[in-house]
């Protein structure tokens, strides 16, 4: 298997599932600069509102939008789905099944460049005429459906191109995922033995195939609309704006679980490693999550309570959406009774996956505001939303995602992360989140509503400015608290602590290759005896764990 | 929390704050019951030499409680929460006076908000309407009833203080209603991102006692001597 390859074909044209997990991941990473980017430029508009943005210059109602809704688009669909889904998807998945590799190799190579693609096509709209779509990153019509309204002719075309480009790379990957799970699995691996991460892995991917076809259905309407004035969500051509968006939030919604179960699937092999005990209740895990994924798909009208839909509606919609609290406090209590009477070990890993737990726990209580309809009619597009999502978004897809690579690292490179600067970025980046989005639920009670440039235009909000101001400090040193963890990553790939196979004693499969595996994975095909957790189990005696291709 | 919030001018304005009230006291209660719990364990259970970590894989139906137990606690706070939102959510927006005292038209569009109300004969659709720009004039304690569209993009009224927000969608005419309780001048603003001008799209709801009002008319009214399309 590990004849000698070309250049182009181990880093670039690479059909190893490693490498395009790893490709992936350093994408995902680059965007995540770039809108954090876009982020420091319009939060300092909002901070000092007529002062120009050093680096942006003049912060025109224009631009702002473009930088709203580019941050928006980057960091949910070329950060969050790259990262979690795709990139950690694809380097451990196989791993931890005891495949080869992905089912299908090569499509496995297509799905990262179709995707690299699309990040190409989005970032290009910056360079067309009109710049690139202001319309938010929901996109909704009229607003994004004739050029005239928005200002944006090949912005708009170029963002729709890149969203389809993105989801044919993702439906690919996602049947990869569900491929190989379902046949490539070594021997004794039943399903119920899979790593809690697989399981979290193929619900997502489901999940995402079932809610994506109306959202590339809407998508298409969309491009309809703009390129031969069809009239789908156009009044005056028969056509209804609302439409649009039932399509969109029926895969948008669904769309949180799908990243944050790859989030909870993360912190599954986190907590049980460091606090060396088994995950708590993996059974019920694995069952509320699938009523939770099947829960996401009747709770998408709780965006639109005051969208002008059948008031009638909000009573179910705001019952399902509360309801689907259950079976996610079921998942979090587990993870947190996994903790109780463990011996615990503060790593970087352990602490942003401890940190991931906690700041989401903020998140999920505030959507309950969110998802009561009266309670939404204030709360609706103000910055309490915002703050919200934020508080939900952040934990899963930058403090999960920064987890799972301070974890995986020594089997990606061989070598360890520095531990010392992994908790100052931890503890810098920690304490900067909350400063920059703990004051946004205030001015948000405050009644300020989202996407608009310049607060101090509104009396009632202009008061809050200091909240801005202090965000936006706090955006600003979350941005550098990355500096060290920059280094420290490429640094440590060729530098850091030489690691052996199982630096962290853990008990799933990847743990028992060579680190990094070769192409091909395993030096022997593993065969698996156990659950993927048995740790501090009875009777062991020189260790507190056991891995599960070990016979006792 | 509700010292955040700007003063509620109007009849249903309580309810909406007392469900958020609601909410805030039942999931803050259990925030800083797990997260309490959660930092006790992280705290209590650091690993310590000669200390293993206990083998409780969770699947026995007493642990299985622990999880069950708080579970069912939290659908019935979720049913509870439902409980108490459903009927102010309801008398919102879904029942409108039988009799309002005032119809007022309301249109959003790039970039202003387009008010017809109706004149001293009361009705729309007449020659006294007034027409304003981002103005919007009622009567203290009168129940006034809207009739919302837009005439491009979508929009969304937003009165922050009348704890009223409503999407003006093209296409549709979304009828809502409210009742203000205090005069006064407060902020009227777009919440839907409606284009390059979406920041600056904003106006003022004037509160009037009925003598002002009066005054208004009087002065504005096409039949008046001044024909004013702007308000005041």
């Amino acid at each position: 298997m590990d004849t000698k390859e070309s250049f182009l074909r181990k880093y670039v044209f690479s059909v190893d599932h490693k490498t395009i997990g790893l490709q992936y991941l350093i994408t995902g990473l680059v965007m995540a600069l770039v809108g954090g980017l876009f982020a420091y430029g319009f939060r300092s508009q909002l901070a000092w509102p007529n002062e120009p943005v050093l680096g942006f210059g003049q912060v025109d109602p224009d631009l702002y939008n473009s930088l709203v809704t580019m941050h928006g688009t980057i960091m949910v669909f070329w950060v969050a789905m790259p990262i979690l889904l795709s990139g950690f998807g694809n380097y451990v998945l196989p791993l931890m099944i005891g495949a080869k590799d992905m089912a299908f190799p090569r499509l496995n190579m297509m799905s990262y460049w179709t995707f690299f693609l699309s990040t190409v096509v989005l970032l290009s709209s910056f360079f067309f005429p009109g710049g690139p779509a202001k319309f938010g990153w929901t996109g909704y019509p009229p607003l994004s459906a004739q050029p005239g309204f928005s200002g944006v002719f090949w912005g708009g075309h170029l963002w729709i191109l890149a969203i389809a480009l993105e989801f044919a790379s993702m439906l690919m990957g996602g049947i990869n995922f569900l491929t190989t799970t379902l046949s490539l699995r070594a021997p004794g691996m039943s399903l119920f033995r899979m790593p809690i991460l697989v399981w979290m892995l193929d619900i997502a991917s489901i999940i995402f195939m079932f809610s994506v076809g109306p959202l590339i259905a809407g998508a298409f309407m969309l491009l309809a609309d703009r390129l031969f004035n069809t009239g789908f969500f156009l009044p005056a051509a028969g056509g209804d704006p609302l439409l649009f968006q039932h399509l969109f939030w029926f895969f948008g919604h669904p769309e949180v679980y799908v990243l944050l179960l790859p989030a909870l699937g993360i912190l599954a092999e986190i907590y049980p490693a460091f606090s060396r005990k088994p995950l708590f209740g993996y059974k019920m895990i694995i069952y509320a999550t699938i009523v939770a994924g099947a829960l996401s798909f009747i709770v998408w009208a709780h965006h639109q309570f005051i969208s002008g839909i059948d008031p009638r509606l909000a009573t179910p919609f705001s019952i399902t959406t509360i309801i689907i609290s259950v079976p996610f406090a079921i998942a979090v209590f587990s993870y947190i009774a996994t903790l109780w009477r463990g011996s615990i070990r503060l790593t970087a890993a352990m602490l942003f996956a401890l940190g991931m737990m906690a700041e989401f726990l903020i998140g999920g209580v505030t959507g309950i505001f969110n998802g009561s309809a009266a309670a939404d009619i204030y709360l609706h597009d103000t910055y309490f939303v915002l703050a919200h999502f934020h508080y939900t978004l952040f934990p899963i897809t930058v403090m999960a995602g920064l987890a799972g690579l301070y974890y995986w690292f020594p089997k990606m490179f061989g070598r360890h992360m520095n531990e010392f600067w992994g908790k100052v970025h931890f503890w810098t980046t920690t304490i900067s989140f909350n400063v920059v989005f703990l004051p946004l639920f205030a001015i948000g009670l405050a009644g300020h509503q989202r996407r608009i440039f310049d607060p101090s235009l509104f009396d009632y909000i202009a008061k809050y400015q200091y909240l801005h101001v202090i965000a936006t400090i706090g955006l600003i040193v979350m941005i550098i608290a990355q500096v060290p963890f920059l280094l420290n990553f490429f640094i440590s790939m060729r530098k850091g602590k030489v690691a052996e196979r199982n630096p962290w004693r853990a008990t799933t499969l990847e743990w028992v290759t060579p680190s990094p595996p070769g192409h091909g994975n395993f030096e022997t095909d593993p065969v698996v005896y156990r659950g993927p957790y048995d740790y501090s189990l009875p009777g062991l005696k020189d260790r507190d764990f056991i891995n599960q291709a070990e016979t006792l | 929390m509700m010292q955040w919030f700007p003063e509620n001018i109007s009849t249903y304005g309580q309810g909406v704050d007392h469900v958020i009230q609601v909410i805030y006291w039942i999931v803050g209660a259990w925030f800083v019951v797990v997260e309490g719990l959660f930092l006790y364990f992280i705290l209590r259970y650091r690993r310590k030499d000669g200390v293993r970590a206990a083998y409780e894989p969770g699947t026995s139906g007493k642990a299985l409680a622990w999880i069950l137990i708080p579970a069912v606690v939290i659908l019935g706070f979720d049913v509870g929460i439902d409980l108490v939102q459903g009927p102010v959510w309801n008398e919102i927006k879904l029942t409108l006076p039988a009799k309002p005292d005032q119809i007022i038209r309301i249109k959003g569009k790039q970039f202003v908000w387009d008010i017809t109300h109706p004149g001293r004969d009361g009705a729309l659709d007449t020659a006294d309407d007034i027409q304003t720009l981002n103005q919007l004039n009622v009567p203290l304690n009168a129940k006034i009833v809207f009739e919302l569209t837009a005439e491009d993009v979508i929009h969304s009224l937003w009165l922050p203080n009348l704890r009223l927000k409503q999407d003006a969608v093209p296409g549709r005419t979304i009828k809502g209603w409210f009742q203000a309780t205090k005069e006064g001048d407060y902020p009227l603003a777009c919440a839907e991102l409606c284009g390059s001008g979406h920041g600056t799209m904003r106006g003022q709801l004037h509160v009037l006692n009925p003598a002002d009002y009066q005054k208004w008319l009087d002065e504005n009214s096409p039949q008046s001597p001044e024909v004013s399309s702007l308000g005041h």
